[in-house]
């Protein structure tokens, strides 16, 4: 596969604050490759510069070997993106809307009238097509979103969080049309802080964590990282001591890591089932209440605990 | 170029099926010109054409040859469809016609107003001044203000042929041209001659603007529709400018900044936009005021040229409050406060020509003014030759503030990044 889309120690500063700290990877043509990390992270700066719209403090990247600093107009001609945002106007209907933006993208003519065919059939709005935008649900809102984002056939589509606030149903059925169109020979770099989709659509994963990349690989790479170690996630109240939780869960035998977040203790040890009835005399001799407990086989929620002591959802 | 159309007809779009937008772009204007049309008589009366035959009451206590031409100028034909004058002896039946409604104004030419102006027969001086009354109708401003116009403008060249009479008999003495003794009867001659010229021009010129010949009449509606349509004119360009930050914060400025259309061109396509919504404000105002008010604004291409002018000028505002301001709220807020200022420096609740001469230039910045400037040309029979001035500076107006609103986004970026 070629790389169709390489990033070199990438910066972006407001500034004393840095939002990417010099990041770098790549993604090959017809993967989809997800940065996975919790809000603030630095994903959607990332993806801003990616495309053109930020010019970064730092660093270069190349799309389809054309540099995102030198050669924005090459590069906005190959990508796609799908903002985090609906990015429509409500009072035009999904045709005009995929109409406008499609002469946005220079097309015209019969060539846009079958490309916006194409698309609402795609994104299941043909009947729909004629309402105003501001008519729709937020699902619909979020297909036209997407279908904007298709029109011109980009060789690499950007999605930045493109399922949140929105219901289970249609969830479902974008990350159904992500894998679609990557079949389709798309490439697609998409951004979430939901572990399960970055695990369900992802040939790669970088997780970024306060603008820096701090793993990069396939899934089971990822997870290698903490081995074939499980996680025991103890929830107890406000009130209650968790750092002296997490100091004297420590000195048990075969516990590997206690981190505390919040009123979250996170233990990874080998099994997970051997130290919960120390764990809980433990937290039975410091007073400490625990209101419930999770248990979670290797998985990216626990390599990011495991690289940053913390949830991936804070 | 084409993408700056395609933002520019999407944005006409957007604001015309914005139905708030429309209200005060449309409606506003025209419910105001209605109601100030109601205020001032326009549609009171029974006639279709505006203010004509104003009862004027006239005693001319002079009695001499500057008096007799200020009657007679009234009396002209050239008045006979705006003035209805009577002549009366005594002052008390003329103040009661106006007590009672029946008349706008009495114009009482006092004992001495010639021999004030020219020396009496057999004296070298003239007599001291006297002054003449307007005793007006509070009621009826717009009439009154017609009235005063006129006898403002026959004193003041009263005044001009007399200093003028002054200087010039003193030259031809100095010079030794005619003897002193003979100074009087030359500056006699002279004064006759100034009261006839007085009593035979006025400024208020009907001029033709129909192939038949058929006089413009004064309509207070040529001075309220095109100053409604100007004030609600700068509404819609702030608003115009007001969307760019609403889509900077709605992401589709952003997304337009990430397709292969470039930041000049997005901006390009935002004023094209507000041009087009602006023009297709104007004339539809233009359209409606003629169709049911039968409102003449004059030569069509002399308007269509100027109501392109005026726009243009304004889009240049709208577009400096957008590079301005931070956010919609703000253009808003600006934006609202410009329209007021304008409207009334524009001369749109007020009449600009009480006011010291250098507020009149003051208000040359708004492009209201001077597209009043224009419309009143037109509406009194002016062709494209007379709005050249007006044309000018509007577009000169709207070039230079887009210039620098093009300098203060370059400085900031469309957005913040």
């Amino acid at each position: 596969m070629n790389t169709i889309l390489e990033v070199k120690d990438l910066k972006k500063s407001y500034g004393e604050f840095a939002a990417v700290k010099g990041i770098s990877f790549q993604i090959q043509e017809g993967e989809i490759f997800s940065l996975l990390g919790p809000n603030g992270a630095g994903k959607t700066t990332t993806i801003s510069m990616l495309s053109t719209l930020f010019a970064p403090t730092g660093g270069d990247a190349t799309i389809g070997g054309h540099s995102v600093t030198k050669e924005p107009m090459a590069v906005r001609n190959l990508i796609g993106v799908v903002p985090q945002e609906l990015a429509l106007y409500d009072d035009l209907s999904a045709r005009e809307n995929l109409v406008f933006w499609g002469q946005m993208y220079g097309l015209s003519g019969r060539s846009l009238k079958t490309r916006v065919d194409e698309v609402l059939e795609q994104i299941g709005l043909t009947d729909k097509a004629k309402n105003r935008v501001k008519t729709y649900s937020g699902g619909m809102k979020r297909r036209v979103n997407i279908g904007v984002g298709l029109l011109h056939k980009p060789r690499v589509l950007f999605m930045d969080e493109p399922t949140v606030g929105i219901d289970p149903q249609s969830r479902r059925a974008i990350l159904d049309s992500v894998k679609s169109l990557n079949q389709q020979g798309m490439t697609v770099l998409y951004t979430t802080h939901y572990m399960e989709e970055a695990e369900e659509l992802s040939d790669r994963v970088g997780i970024i964590d306060h603008g820096e990349l701090i793993a990069l690989g396939s899934q089971a790479e990822l997870n290698r990282q903490v081995g074939e170690n499980d996680t025991l996630i103890l929830h107890i109240d406000e009130s209650q001591n968790g750092e002296a939780l997490a100091v004297a869960v420590r000195k048990i035998r075969s516990v590997l890591k206690a981190d505390i977040t919040d009123h979250t203790v996170a233990v990874i040890a080998p099994e997970a089932e051997e130290i919960m009835a120390p764990v809980i005399t433990k937290a039975n001799e410091l007073g400490i209440k625990i209101r419930s407990v999770d248990i979670q086989e290797p998985n990216l929620e626990a390599v990011f605990l495991s690289l940053t002591g913390r949830a991936l959802r804070d | 170029m084409k993408k700056l159309f395609l933002i520019g007809l999407k944005d006409v779009r957007l604001a015309f099926r914005d139905r708030a937008a429309l209200i005060l772009m449309l409606l506003a204007p025209f419910l105001l010109t209605l109601g100030l049309g109601f205020v001032t008589g326009r549609f009171s009366g029974g006639s279709s054409s505006g203010i004509s035959h104003i009862p004027v009451a006239l005693v001319n206590q002079d009695g001499k040859q500057i008096g007799n031409a200020l009657v007679e100028l009234f009396q002209s034909k050239d008045l006979d469809e705006l003035i209805d004058p009577t002549v009366y002896n005594d002052t008390s039946s003329a103040y009661k016609l106006v007590d009672d409604n029946q008349a706008v104004a009495v114009i009482v030419i006092p004992i001495g107003f010639t021999d004030s102006i020219i020396p009496p027969k057999g004296q070298t001086t003239t007599s001291a001044p006297v002054q003449i009354e307007l005793y007006s109708n509070p009621t009826a401003p717009t009439s009154v203000g017609v009235v005063k116009t006129i006898l403002d403008e026959f004193l003041s060249q009263v005044e001009v042929g007399r200093v003028g009479g002054e200087v010039a008999v003193t030259q031809l003495v100095s010079s030794g041209r005619i003897n002193i003794q003979d100074a009087q009867t030359v500056a006699l001659s002279m004064g006759f001659s100034q009261a006839n010229a007085a009593s035979q021009s006025t400024s208020i010129t009907l001029r033709n603007v129909t192939p038949s010949g058929e006089a413009v009449k004064f309509d207070v509606l040529a001075l309220l529709a095109p100053s409604m349509a100007l004030m609600f004119l700068m509404y819609t360009v702030s608003y115009g400018g007001r969307t760019l930050l609403s889509e900077r914060n709605s992401g589709t400025l952003p997304r337009l900044l990430v397709s292969p259309t470039s930041p000049v061109q997005v901006l390009g396509g935002k004023m094209i936009g507000i041009f087009l919504t602006g023009a297709a404000q104007m004339f539809i105002l233009i359209e409606g005021t003629t169709v049911l008010f039968q409102l003449q604004w004059g030569d069509p291409l002399a308007v269509t040229a100027l109501v392109l002018a005026a726009v243009f000028g304004a889009v240049g505002w709208g577009m400096l409050i957008t590079a301005v301001a931070k956010t919609p709220g703000q253009v808003n807020a600006i934006g609202s406060a410009i329209m007021l200022t304008f409207g009334i420096l524009g001369g749109s609740f007020i009449n600009m020509n009480n006011m010291p001469v250098w507020f009149r230039y003051v208000t040359k910045i708004t492009p209201n003014a001077w597209g009043m400037d224009g419309f009143n040309t037109l509406a009194l029979g002016g062709g494209l030759h007379d709005i050249l001035t007006p044309v000018l500076a509007l577009l000169a107006m709207g070039l230079v503030l887009f210039g620098i609103a093009v300098i203060l986004f370059n400085r900031r970026g469309l957005i913040e990044k």
